[in-house]
């Protein structure tokens, strides 16, 4: 385009409104963290609700880590203007070295391989010890946080750089190393779902489950990116500078996500199946045989692919602030129901059961992420104002 | 067919006219557009983004073909190995139930993406009125341009606007470098 597009000043910073959240959302978490503590409804309850509740947050923290990593892989430009937030989401991880102790302190009551006496009487578990030991859970704990916190203030402070600088190398920069940055990613991502999630149930075993919780972690990013530059707009910020045209892209990409997420988990379902065979085999069953998990499974299956699927197929959906609104935070949603009925059967395998404690750990987890969140917002502007890309953004247009 | 109509006529196509360059060719669309004319068309060796929204065109109709030829693809895909599975041919395989749905669904989904695929070619020539042996405008010595360095606007004699005098005047006014009458 010939004519430069000029960015105002207010558009660009946090609207005043938003100042007090930290504070809120901080109070909020930390009160909700402590009564989920005191309510004594015994520990495992409270390590299987905190856990669901970590997981919920850290997938959409390394949804972030994701996109940003996938802007810069993929030299894109339209997204531009949203990656700023996408940015500061990422910019939480190192938070979650200090929200995993609750998980490290509840791991006897989550992972029974840390028994000693059950991998005792268990040839299995025994076979497994190389790797299903505790040493070398925290090992490979510490090892994928060093990678995630390394990862996201690398790319958040170049990002922040560049905005003094307006320097076009660290765009190129930023372009080679977020190869060796998504290879990082793809596997550390793939080893804690194994180490946190897959071996609540360490018999059991499946090489997709990494990418079954990547599909469900970027379905959470871009519903969650939806919501938040949308909040941003009606605060009177951004605009002029996000357009429809850009919610039309996250919309599309969230519907991408959203079959991809599908086909991930019917490929994890249906090799299982045919191969029939019981080693494998339970750990689908102890989702299908008691009724009340039945239809958690089912809700499942149907509140996040089908609905979500046909609802979002039409172009004006993603075009109309209340449609793509509820779209995003259904998926929100849908996506705690996924983790939910990931590690719940686990605790409650004889029936659905669900506990006060699964609510205020995922709020409590939640506030302490979001006041992280609000006030690394606070520190920068809400665009990365000296990109090289940011004029092809403000310029982006659906072909 | 339009072509019928034409030549009942007075036996004109309409006007073509050049233009040197995407933007001249993009204003004078929209100027094309506002002026009210409904039976018309550009032509340029290449794609031009937003020259849909200068003309004035709609939103096509293809995502509505693929929608439907997809969905009809995969029910009839997973009907197909229904039948051939529990009524033509029933074999039990590894002791499942004959209609053991969840195997057929990487094929019914198979059959959806090449009914999807299908309907948007389909779609597309359907709406665009293809495959046809000929066309008006090649007619026109100067059209052949289009495939390399021109670019075009046609306005078709059956438009309730068209006027043999005042439209090439109206095109020469919006920039147009050289007009021309089509025979039909």
């Amino acid at each position: 385009m010939e004519h430069e597009i000029s960015v105002s000043p207010e558009e660009i910073s946090l609207p005043e409104s938003w100042n007090k959240l930290p504070m809120i959302a901080g109070g909020v978490g930390l009160i909700s963290l402590i009564a989920s503590y005191m309510m004594g409804h015994g520990s495992q309850q409270f390590s299987f609700s905190y856990l669901t509740g970590f997981m919920y947050w850290l997938t959409l923290a390394l949804g972030g880590l994701f996109f940003v990593l996938l802007h810069y892989l993929a030299r894109s430009g339209w997204s531009v203007v949203v990656r700023r937030q996408a940015e500061h989401v990422m910019g939480t991880l190192p938070v979650f070295v200090l929200l995993f102790i609750p998980v490290a302190l509840g791991m006897h009551d989550l992972y029974h391989w840390t028994h000693a006496d059950a991998v005792a009487h268990d040839p299995l578990l025994q076979h497994k010890a190389p790797y299903l030991n505790e040493t070398f859970f925290f090992i490979r704990a510490a090892f994928f946080f060093a990678v995630w916190t390394m990862l996201s203030m690398y790319f958040r402070s170049q990002s922040a750089q560049q905005d003094k600088s307006g320097d076009p190398d660290i765009t190129q920069r930023l372009q080679t190393r977020s190869a060796p940055g998504m290879v990082l990613f793809a596997v550390t991502i793939m080893f804690a779902s194994f180490d946190w999630l897959m071996s609540l149930e360490p018999h059991w075993f499946s090489t997709i489950f990494g990418v079954y919780i990547f599909a469900g972690c970027v379905v959470s990013i871009f519903a969650f990116l939806i919501l938040l530059v949308l909040q941003l707009k009606g605060s009177g910020a951004l605009t002029h500078i996000v357009t429809w045209e850009h919610f039309h892209d996250l919309g599309k990409l969230l519907f991408g996500f959203v079959v991809f997420w599908a086909y991930i988990g019917f490929s994890q379902f249906m090799l299982i199946w045919y191969a029939n065979i019981p080693e494998e085999t339970f750990w689908f069953d102890m989702r299908w045989d008691d009724p009340t998990w039945r239809w958690t499974s089912i809700f499942l299956a149907a509140g996040h692919f089908v609905v979500p699927f046909f609802f979002l197929i039409t172009q004006w959906v993603k075009r109309q602030r209340l449609t793509l609104t509820l779209a995003a935070l259904w998926m929100l949603f849908m996506h705690y129901v996924d983790i939910y009925w990931l590690v719940m059967p686990t605790l409650h395998h004889e029936a659905f059961q669900l506990s006060v404690l699964d609510f205020t750990c995922w709020l409590g987890i939640g506030g302490l992420f979001l006041a992280v969140l609000f006030s690394l917002m606070q520190r920068s502007t809400l665009i990365p104002v000296k990109d090289p890309r940011l004029q092809e953004s403000l310029a982006f247009e659906n072909p | 067919m339009a072509d019928d109509k034409v030549t009942a006529g007075d036996g004109t196509f309409g006007v073509l006219a050049e233009f040197s360059s995407p933007e001249t060719l993009m204003h004078a669309c929209a100027k094309v557009r506002d002026k009210g004319f409904s039976i018309w068309d550009a032509h340029t060796p290449f794609p031009i983004h937003g020259l849909d929204k200068a003309m004035g065109l709609k939103r096509s109709w293809v995502s509505a073909f693929v929608l439907v030829m997809g969905l009809s693809g995969a029910v009839l895909g997973m009907i197909m190995q229904w039948w051939v599975a529990s009524k033509a041919y029933p074999l039990v395989i590894s002791g499942k139930p004959f209609f053991s749905w969840p195997a057929f669904i990487p094929i019914t989904f198979e059959c959806g993406v090449l009914g999807g695929a299908s309907g948007a070619v389909l779609g597309l020539l359907i709406m665009a009125r293809l495959p046809r042996h000929h066309h008006a405008l090649f007619n026109s010595e100067r059209f052949k341009k289009v495939t390399d360095d021109a670019f075009f606007i046609s306005i078709e004699a059956q438009d309730p606007q068209y006027d043999s005098a005042e439209t090439p005047r109206f095109l020469e006014e919006i920039g147009a470098t050289y007009v021309e009458p089509v025979a039909a």
